[in-house]
């Protein structure tokens, strides 16, 4: 039986903002097992790092969870105990989660480290702070953290500045101030979206190695589908601060259900499509400072329904692990068949994936 | 580091340099020389002149005037009080001014930098408000409408403390002319304070900090602190320049016998060679405060402190 | 799924149609897009303390003009008799203010005396703001004041604009060992405190409208110089001022044309703030003894003045000081606003 780690039920997030209140987050469910890596996919905007950070508790000071629940599972003091991080004040969010059981990478690490402090420091600030741990002790595990993140020379390196390190070094670098506490659940917020390609693979393939390493449970926040394909075990599809679609990977990549779903997989460029048959999701996501009336994704969408302007769609199960949020699913939905386009790139996916299996 | 040292001191020299330069050409420029005096013969105005030095060659004549200056010879005053060195009325008042000039730094920047730290903290409260308020009208308000205010309602009106400077009066006769000028320096302070806090707290490193578990007071002072900080004392510089010419205004108003109000009597009386000394003497305290700003400035960022040497910065 | 909902649904069966991609308007939402001077002017309007400023300088400029024509004194007219009056303002005296009274700490208490009741006539003599101890009315000579301060702003503007955005645009276009020469020369003279350049400037000049204007012209620059030569250096590498460049434009065509409105905003807020620090010079040059001669007035020479009788007649000095008080603070609340509005992003030098 799987272990649940973290639970978010009917999650909504508003933030008050000079053009008015912007509701970021409409009621997510989200589901995090031990030792899986879940993706949250969407446009920017989507609310899927509001999510993220809400469940870290640093939200800003403008933004207001207006209900729901995330339910956490640690081990505290030798027992497991579930409780709600929303009913926890900043400064024990801060005391007794931040860091020691979930640490966060962040999007662009040119920016994320602290210019003033030396990286040897602010590796072992966490563990100086949760378990005073003696400065030496903390020092070598500072160093042990470093060979983990493919840092060479990590003892010289313990006395640089962000400033002497390139990109790549400095998301290294984020990443083992994340894992110096031993968290239980990792948040990647877009970590490679920053990078140069070929970085980008580098980074996902660490931070793969590490979960294997020390079975660590992660967050995976990005836009891009090739980086979900990669890394991750479950997949929610975010859209206007509502996930509209979420499964396994292989429920997401090979029977897409949601026609926003349908979009971003056809806008993800391949080997094979011609750059002329990418197809990019007409017009923006919506204003999230208007009421959103039925289906927000309805202007976007040409498989929309009548329906679709008045009601919006709930989570339509399909299979066991399988949802989407679209009428098409309802009983009463009218027939229709996928694009074509799309129909033949999933075919291609599953030679392909035959074809690594085998060889 | 080396080079950044090396360099701010180079452009400090060069800086009091020309500013001597400068003062030198006005010393030339400048009526009322005793040697144009016209009882005094031809013969006996060359003999003057040679006993002075005066028929050298211009830049002969500039190199002792550098040294003159460097060694604190600024000549006599001629109409402030007759034959005596200038150098000596400095001696007197310089220690004066620096007293009255470093209380209301230090006065001004702690309670600037405690309201700009709260503001940051809560931003857009009304504390906020408040504070983002009080420092618009300490930044508006020259210091010396605060000195005649504070000097008639708390000196004259309610007779509290001294409204007229006393050196019996030690720290006590320091009080309402340090307040006074502490007034511009704290909103200065805090108005700056507050902007590079709040850019700080609201950057990505702070949010990575606090996901680490860091928060409280390690939170503020090690992290958000340390880095406004950077900038923050680079607004030391301007405050100086200000505190020099607010002190003209309250030493007169509070009648401190201190540099400022010298310089105003020198002004006021044409003391030539004291208006010189004196330019000389701010222009070196200012430029030694900005040299030190920037050393301290380097000193802090490890992005100038660690710059590789050779490299430009 | 709950109960209504299903409801709902089954009524709406008919609805589970396509609409067709034909009938879907993709209605890019876009925000009510005013005119850019429309959307500035709301944001700026939004601002209270912009507002406050801006109509507190109105007010002020309004009054420089017209006060002194509607006094009905002029500012050098020294009456005799007249000397060290209290204000007295028609229909405020009714209420017990203002009526010409005032209160003389002597040694032997505190005595109240009203001037007007002792000169002869002096029922129908009003001095709005009082007299000063030469017998000139000190309402009159606050608004001549104030039109010093403000031809000082004007200074101060035309300097930043001339010189500093100038110096700082050629000095960042250029580069290389034009912007060293350039930047070496204002580091030099920004390493000369302010108060010494214009005192030196002041003595060797004569104390005069023409010296503070100059005096001004020397000092004022370097700020607006530092921010316009910021703004030049990010812009003149981006694509539009290339892609001007690779057509064949002059540098000054591109400087003016293509750099100079984009950095218009910061130009502005930067001109505002550096009025207050002007204002304040001249009323610092008068305060020591080197500002306009008499009997010309200005704000910083009516403190200067009144200061002497502080404690003896502490309404003389109230007029100037709270006309500069108000002033400066106007102009900075306005920049303020302006910044707010335009960059927020950017910082006083």
């Amino acid at each position: 039986m799987k272990e649940k780690v973290l639970e978010v039920r009917d999650l909504a997030i508003t933030f008050n903002t000079s053009a008015g209140k912007v509701k970021a987050v409409r009621g997510v469910d989200l589901d995090l097992y031990k030792g899986e890596t879940v993706a949250i996919v969407g446009e920017s905007g989507s609310g899927k790092s509001v999510t993220t950070k809400a469940i870290m508790g640093i939200l800003s000071n403008n933004g207001t969870i207006d209900s729901g629940e995330i339910h956490y599972t640690f081990e505290k003091e030798g027992e497991e105990v579930t409780e709600n991080l929303l009913n926890f004040s900043k400064k024990q969010m801060r005391k007794t989660i931040n860091g020691k059981h979930i640490a966060m990478i962040f999007q662009d690490p040119m920016t994320s480290l602290d210019p003033t402090m030396s990286i040897g420091n602010q590796i072992i600030e966490g563990m100086r702070t949760h378990y005073k741990t003696k400065k030496k002790i903390a020092q070598a595990k500072a160093i042990k953290l470093l060979e983990l993140v493919g840092i060479t020379d990590p003892k010289s390196r313990m006395k640089n500045y962000p400033h002497q390190l390139s990109g790549g070094m400095r998301q290294r670098i984020v990443i083992a101030i994340a894992l110096a506490c031993d968290p239980d659940v990792l948040i990647c917020d877009e970590p490679t979206t920053a990078l140069d390609v070929t970085i980008q693979a580098k980074i996902l393939e660490l931070i793969q190695d590490i979960q294997k390493k020390i079975g660590i449970s992660v967050i995976y926040i990005t836009h891009d589908l090739g980086v979900v394909a990669k890394v991750a075990e479950y997949v929610n599809v975010m859209y206007a601060g509502k996930i509209v679609e979420k499964g396994t990977v292989d429920d997401i990549f090979y029977e897409p259900k949601h026609p926003y779903t349908w979009g971003l997989l056809l806008a993800m460029p391949d080997l094979e499509t011609n750059t002329e048959k990418l197809v990019s999701i007409p017009g923006n996501p919506p204003n999230m400072s208007h009421d959103i009336v039925g289906d927000p994704f309805y202007p976007r969408n040409k498989y929309a329904l009548h329906i679709d302007k008045e009601i919006e769609p709930p989570l339509i199960a399909v299979s066991e692990t399988h949802s989407a949020a679209t009428w098409l699913l309802s009983e009463h939905g009218p027939e229709y068949s996928l694009p074509t386009e799309l129909q033949a790139r999933i075919t291609r996916m599953k030679e392909e994936a035959k074809h690594y299996a085998a060889g | 580091m080396k080079k950044y040292i090396l360099k701010r001191i180079g452009m400090s020299v060069a800086t009091l340099l020309v500013i001597v330069l400068v003062l030198f050409i006005l010393m030339q420029l400048l009526p009322g020389s005793p040697f144009n005096d016209e009882r005094l013969s031809i013969e006996q105005q060359q003999v003057l002149m040679s006993k002075y030095g005066l028929d050298d060659s211009v830049p002969v004549q500039f190199f002792r005037y550098v040294k003159n200056m460097l060694t604190g010879d600024f000549g006599k005053s001629y109409t402030i009080s007759k034959n005596t060195d200038v150098s000596l009325l400095l001696q007197n008042r310089l220690p004066t001014s620096l007293l009255l000039g470093g209380l209301s730094i230090l006065l001004g920047s702690v309670a600037g930098l405690l309201l700009g730290v709260a503001a940051a903290l809560k931003h857009n409260s009304l504390l906020d408000s408040m504070a983002t308020f009080f420092s618009v009208i300490g930044v508006s308000i020259p210091s010396y409408v605060f000195a005649l205010g504070l000097s008639y309602l708390f000196g004259f009106q309610l007779s509290w403390l001294p409204m007229l400077y006393n050196a019996d009066d030690g720290l006590r006769a320091f009080a309402l002319p340090a307040v006074a000028l502490s007034m511009t320096v704290m909103a200065t302070v805090a108005r700056f304070t507050r902007t590079e806090m709040i850019e700080v707290l609201n950057s990505d490193y702070m949010q990575l900090v606090e996901s680490k578990g860091v928060s409280g007071i390690q939170l503020i002072f090690k992290h958000a602190l340390r880095n406004a900080s950077i900038s923050i004392i680079t607004i030391l510089g301007p405050l100086v320049v200000s505190l020099m010419t607010g002190s003209l205004v309250v030493e007169k108003i509070f009648s401190i016998p201190g540099i400022g109000q010298l310089m105003v009597q020198a002004i006021q009386s044409n003391d030539y060679n004291v208006i010189l000394a004196l330019a000389f003497v701010y222009s070196a305290l200012y430029i030694f405060v900005m040299l030190a700003v920037d050393i301290l400035y380097g000193v802090l960022d490890p992005r100038i402190r660690l710059a590789k040497e050779g490299a430009n910065g | 799924m709950d109960k209504p909902l299903n409801q709902i649904i089954q009524n709406k069966v008919a609805d589970f149609t396509f609409v067709g991609q034909k009938n879907i308007k993709v209605v890019d939402e876009v925000y009510e897009e005013d005119s850019y001077w429309k959307q500035l002017f709301k944001r700026i309007a939004k601002n209270k303390g912009s507002v406050f400023g801006f109509i507190m300088i109105t007010l002020i400029a309004f009054m420089a003009l017209l006060g002194p024509v509607i006094s009905g004194y002029d500012f050098d007219e020294q009456i005799a008799g007249h000397e060290s009056m209290a204000p007295r303002i028609p229909v405020l005296e009714n209420l017990g203010v203002f009526d010409g009274s005032e209160t003389l700490k002597t040694s032997t208490g505190e005595l109240v005396v009203n001037k007007y009741e002792t000169i002869e006539g002096g029922e129908e003599v009003y001095h709005w703001f009082g007299t000063d101890v030469l017998g000139r009315d000190l309402f009159t000579r606050t608004w001549i004041g104030t039109r010093i301060s403000l031809y000082i702003a004007l200074v101060a503007v035309i300097v930043d604009v001339f010189i500093g955005m100038s110096y700082g645009m050629i000095s960042g276009y250029y580069g290389g060992k034009v912007d060293n020469i350039m930047q070496r020369s204002v580091e030099v003279l920004n390493g000369i405190p302010n108060l010494v350049v214009v005192t030196l400037l002041i003595i060797v000049l004569k104390p005069g409208l023409m010296s503070i204007t100059l005096a001004i012209a020397i000092t004022g620059w370097i700020g607006m110089s530092r921010v316009s030569r910021a703004s030049m250096l990010k812009l003149k590498e981006s694509e539009y001022v290339l892609a001007a460049r690779t057509m064949g434009a002059k540098d000054i065509s591109i400087m003016y044309k293509d750099i100079l409105p984009n950095i218009f905003s910061q130009l502005l807020i930067m001109s505002m703030f550096s009025i207050p620090s002007a204002i304040f010079t001249e009323a610092f040059l008068a305060f020591v003894g080197i500002g306009i001669p008499v009997p010309m007035a200005s704000l910083g020479s009516l403190i200067s003045e009144n200061f002497k009788s502080l404690t003896t007649h502490f309404y003389m000095i109230v007029p100037p000081v709270l006309v500069l008080a108000l002033l400066m603070l106007s102009f900075n609340l306005l920049a303020d606003g302006l910044r707010d509005a335009l960059d927020p992003t950017m910082k006083e030098v």
